[in-house]
């Protein structure tokens, strides 16, 4: 009997199983293979735009991937680094053979933690709730919550041109049985689709006529923990490299004989991850598509390209690699191929990441209809966390807009649900400006805290930073610069203007010439880096800031009513029949979720509120 | 509830008191703000002070302001009524100028809804408070898709386009750093960008004041000095038209002489004393008060006597109105012209022969472009509701430019424009969210 059992383990089944244990909960991962364990099937990379501000969200939560990651880099870049502090995020392109392995290491260190290799076929159920699993060898294993972390391996097919091929990406069994067991059990099943460029020997390729792309030229990592272990001189290269008006007619004269355009593929594949095939039919004007060429591993030579997604038959994608600048040569190791998979309705599910349909189960990742690794790892984190909240019969532990793009995220699944795999994008986040990388911990390590993935030393040096920047905000704001000759020849030798008058360091700050380091000639400032990083963006920023956080005020008021979970909307007079039928279909927790539902107006939520008011108006 | 709401209470057009309410925390303190008078934050609750709206050194309308405080009110919450004597046009800017200040444009039914909600109407009342909040933003909602078809909701709507466009691009540029199919907006490009909007914006503000003329008319005033066929001037133009001449002596305000409508526009003449420099005090204020005047009307036609060169007093008044809207109409022209005016802008013509009325008509309508007024298409932005809207986002846009001179990163203005979007959505009724996620997709080439 096990207090948690997480089915797969992948990026979100390992962030699962890690924080269900190290809270305290014994807990079973089961994973088809363990060699497997957060495999890297697509891109090689972790993080990028925002889901590198994921990342650092996960460690300050107290979870592992940016932590793995960091021990397992090639090369990192900060994207964004000439734009604003808020859209800054740290992109790594990250060993393949490497972050499996450290990633096995941090699981196996917990002794509350049993791997298991094993398919999960069905799920023991009784009276709505979840009492354990049954594998494909029939053997039953019980436990008192289950979180499905199954990726795209819910009857998964392959797909290459015409082929399709039942499996997993590295022809692992795919699951057979689950997600009819699912259906039948209530849930809404959909049909997603994804796909991976090809794979191709290095040593095949003319790099010389390829643009070199290297890492940045400073040291970053995701954890707010570990100072980092690589070494920025030993980065390994990316390269950029373009289709061009041949590769444009091979794939425009095979267009049929891709699973995409020869009508194989049933799944809803992500806009925002097109084929190549898909990018040259609908951008008919487009010359050249822009291609990276990325390193897997140090330990082989398989590399990956990135932009080349595709569905064709293996003999076209021969001729469409071959016909790019410097792959005249190019020896395919592994065929591009599109996947096709069973996923849930992510309506289905609270905001816990509990299901509504049974009680005790949780789902987390792919099986949600996200793609993405960071995605899934986010989402394992939480319901992992709230799984044991749940035994423990404790409130979850559910993270608003205002407080991390994870909240942004299971706000959007859970409240407008997805067609297609959802990536988070920065422009989903209304309050991005104050949920930045940078300041991840400030956010959120109160709550790792709280639920015990923060040891005490983290939260002190939380409790440091906190103060220093307090401190240091205070002295900006009351330390007036002194003009005199000293002090204007400090502006004078740095080429700036000499403040016509005397004001307050941070007000000066505010001016878009002047850096925080500049103020170091005018004031002692012993600060860490991260400090004076932090204080420069509230005082530079704080006309925008502010703006967010009015916003976040207006939403927070909202936030604030609950709407009761026995509420019966038929009982609601005067809601139009769409939002009848919406809110009864996605029970938001709260009145701001009702706001966001599509299809619920103004009028609707007044309605609403009208009614809690006379229903439940005495409990409040 | 934590915002404070306004709206207009009595029927609009009907009666001639308009009284505009506000409920909330901040209702007094708002009020304040713009009330030239006692100050209102230190009244006794239920009590009525006379005073003066005042907005920008202007002075609005003449009001009486009644304060009940919390919690012995309609809605147990502060509420002040603001009753305005002026025009339509009038209680509408005092409308929008509390938009401005932080008042939000209360829904229909809110009032009532608040009562409930902080307990002043017992359950009983409750379905009857829901079913007068459905029916009336339905009503609204009707009405308002009424004022939104055709073309000024096309134009919104064009507007709109044009910033999703920058917006999507913004987020190609964030999301997808590394890819060059986008065109990576600076600031640069983003200024000229904006102040494309921005002068879209204006034109479409500019259609606001369409709106106003086609409701309320055109004020004019003829000035000129003593003596040079003002009143005959006056006379003529509305005895033309078999206006009525309404004259109500004894008053200091101004006043309607009279009305005419031409191709379907109505053309409000006020009376001003002859303008003339004078040590006479009496006389001094009657000047004081018409230079007043013409600050407030639309349009201004000058008269001048032809049979005269230019006078001293008569450059001064020319000087005086240079930067109005004006028609300079040169008197007497049955006899020998002695005047000296280069200017183009002038109608010749005689009270006597009736000879120049006509052109002087034209003049009048051409000054507007109103021809290009369909009077028949309500299209034009007219409530004090969109143009609040608009002259918000207007504010945005210029605070954009401003922030842009000083560098302000994109990404950050980008949330300015996203607001602008928001609002305009708000006057066309649309707020379907994932617009900029379908548009990011459709117009960009992006991914693995």
């Amino acid at each position: 009997m096990y207090d948690i059992i997480v089915v797969g383990g992948g990026h979100a089944g390992c962030e699962a199983a890690y924080a269900a244990s190290k809270m305290g909960k014994k807990t079973l991962l089961i994973t088809a293979n363990i060699q497997n364990i957060a495999d890297m099937p697509c891109n090689p990379s972790i993080g990028g735009t925002a889901k590198g501000i994921v990342v650092r969200e996960i460690d300050a939560l107290g979870g592992i991937m940016g932590k793995v990651a960091d021990k397992s880099l090639l090369q990192i870049k900060m994207l964004n680094s000439k734009k604003g502090p808020a859209v800054r995020s740290l992109r790594a392109q990250a060993d393949k053979k490497v972050y499996p392995q450290k990633m096995l290491e941090v699981l196996q260190a917990n002794k509350n933690l049993e791997i298991k290799e094993a398919m999960v076929e069905d799920l023991i159920i009784e009276d709505k709730k979840i009492k354990g699993v049954i594998l494909a060898s029939k053997e039953e294993i019980l436990g008192t919550c289950v979180i499905l972390t199954t990726g795209t391996y819910l009857k998964a097919q392959i797909l290459v041109g015409s082929e399709k091929t039942p499996g997993g990406p590295h022809g692992e069994k795919e699951s057979k049985n689950l997600s009819d067991n699912l259906r039948n059990l209530g849930f809404e099943i959909q049909r997603l689709k994804t796909g991976t460029p090809p794979r191709i020997d290095k040593n095949s390729v003319d790099l010389t006529k390829l643009e070199e792309e290297k890492g940045d030229d400073r040291y970053y990592t995701f954890s707010f923990d570990d100072a980092p272990v690589y070494d920025i001189d030993k980065q390994e290269s990316c390269y950029l490299v373009y289709t061009n008006s041949k590769t444009h007619e091979i794939i425009n004269n095979n267009l049929e004989k891709s699973s995409m355009y020869g009508g194989y593929v049933e799944g809803v594949g992500p806009r925002y991850c097109p084929s190549i095939e898909d990018k040259i039919v609908r951008f008919k004007d487009k010359e050249r598509h822009q291609l990276f060429f990325e390193p897997e591993t140090i330990l082989n030579d398989e590399w990956y390209l990135q932009g080349f997604s595709t569905s064709m038959p293996r003999d076209v994608q021969i001729e469409m690699v071959h016909s790019l600048r410097g792959f005249e040569n190019a020896k395919i190791l592994k065929n591009a191929y599109a996947i096709e998979y069973d996923a849930i309705n992510p309506l289905q599910l609270k905001n816990s990441l509990e299901t509504k349909v049974i009680e005790n189960l949780f789902t987390a990742g792919q099986i949600n209809g996200t793609s993405g690794y960071e995605e899934a790892a986010c989402q394992g984190l939480m319901a992992g966390i709230n799984a044991v909240l749940k035994i423990d019969n404790k409130k979850p532990l559910v993270l608003k807009r205002n407080e991390a793009y994870i909240g942004v995220l299971i706000d959007d699944l859970v409240t407008k649900g997805t067609k297609e795999p959802y990536r988070l994008l920065t422009s989903r986040a209304e309050y991005r400006l104050i949920l930045r990388g940078d300041n991840a911990d400030l956010r959120l390590r109160k709550y790792g805290y709280e639920v015990g993935l923060i040891n005490e030393e983290q939260y002190q040096r939380l409790i440091t930073k906190e103060t220093a920047i307090k401190e240091l905000t205070n002295k900006l704001l009351t330390t007036n610069l002194k003009i005199n000759e000293e002090t204007k020849n400090i502006f004078t030798k740095a080429g700036l203007e000499i403040p016509s008058r005397s004001e307050s360091l941070a007000k000066l700050l505010k001016r878009p010439e002047i850096n925080i380091d500049f103020l170091k000639s005018f004031l002692e400032m012993d600060y860490s880096p991260l400090v004076l990083e932090q204080v420069e963006i509230a005082i530079k920023y704080e006309g925008y800031i502010e703006k967010t956080n009015k916003e976040v005020e207006k939403l927070l008021a909202l936030e604030s009513k609950q709407i009761p979970e026995d509420i019966d909307y038929n009982l609601v007079r005067n809601l139009a029949s769409e939002a009848r039928s919406k809110l009864m279909a996605i029970r938001p927790a709260t009145i701001a979720q009702a706001t966001r539902i599509s299809g619920v107006n103004p009028a609707d939520i007044a309605v609403l509120t009208v009614y809690l008011k006379k229903e439940y108006g005495k409990n409040e | 509830m934590s915002d404070t709401i306004c709206a207009i209470s009595t029927a609009l057009g009907v009666g001639a008191i308009s009284i505009i309410r506000l409920s909330g925390p901040k209702s007094i303190e708002i009020v304040n703000k713009i009330f030239k008078g006692k100050d209102l934050t230190k009244v006794n609750s239920h009590t009525i002070h006379y005073g003066f709206i005042t907005y920008e050194d202007k002075i609005i309308d003449e009001v009486l302001v009644m304060i009940m405080k919390a919690p012995k009110t309609y809605t147990l919450e502060d509420i002040v009524e603001i009753n305005c004597h002026g025009s339509l046009a009038t209680v509408q800017k005092i409308l929008e100028i509390l938009l401005t200040l932080g008042c939000r444009l209360a829904e229909g039914g809110e009032f009532t809804k608040r009562a409930f909600l902080n307990g002043r109407i017992d359950l009983v009342q409750a379905e009857a408070v829901s079913d007068l909040i459905s029916s009336t933003t339905e009503a609204s909602r009707n009405l308002s898709l009424k004022g939104l078809t055709g073309k000024l909701s096309a134009i919104i709507k064009e507007l709109r386009k044009d910033i999703l466009d920058v917006l999507a691009n913004i987020a190609v540029n964030i999301d997808y750093p590394e890819y060059e199919d986008a065109e990576e907006i600076t600031l640069e490009l983003l200024k000229e960008k904006n102040s494309k909007i921005l002068g879209k914006l204006k034109d479409i503000l500019k259609t606001a004041k369409d709106g106003k003329i086609i409701k309320d008319g055109i004020n004019v005033a003829i000035v000129g000095r003593p003596n040079v066929g003002k009143s005959s001037l006056l006379n003529k133009l509305i005895e033309e038209n078999k206006a009525i001449v309404t004259d109500i002596a004894g008053t200091t305000r101004d006043i309607v002489e009279g009305s005419i409508t031409i191709e379907g526009i109505k053309f409000n003449f006020i009376d001003t004393a002859g303008i003339r420099n004078t040590q006479d005090k009496v006389e001094q204020i009657g000047v004081i008060k018409s230079k007043e005047m013409i600050n407030e009307v639309d349009l201004i036609i000058c008269v001048l006597n032809g049979l005269e060169k230019l006078t001293k007093e008569d450059k001064e008044i020319l000087e005086y109105i240079e930067e109005k809207k004006r028609i300079i109409f040169v008197n007497k022209n049955d006899q020998k012209l002695e005047i000296d005016i280069k200017d183009k802008d002038v109608v010749y013509g005689n009270t006597i022969e009736l000879s120049g009325i006509d052109a002087l008509k034209e003049k009048m309508i051409e000054e507007f472009h109103l021809n290009k007024i369909n009077t028949q298409d309500f299209t034009y932005v007219s409530n004090a509701r969109q143009i609040a809207l608009l002259r918000q986002c207007q504010k945005i846009l210029e605070n954009i430019e401003e922030q842009i001179s000083i560098q302000t990163p994109v990404d950050m203005l980008e949330i300015d424009l996203k607001k602008v979007y928001d609002l305009l959505g708000e006057i066309t009724g649309e707020t379907y969210k994932d617009e900029l996620l379908d548009e990011l997709f459709k117009n960009f080439c992006l991914g693995k």
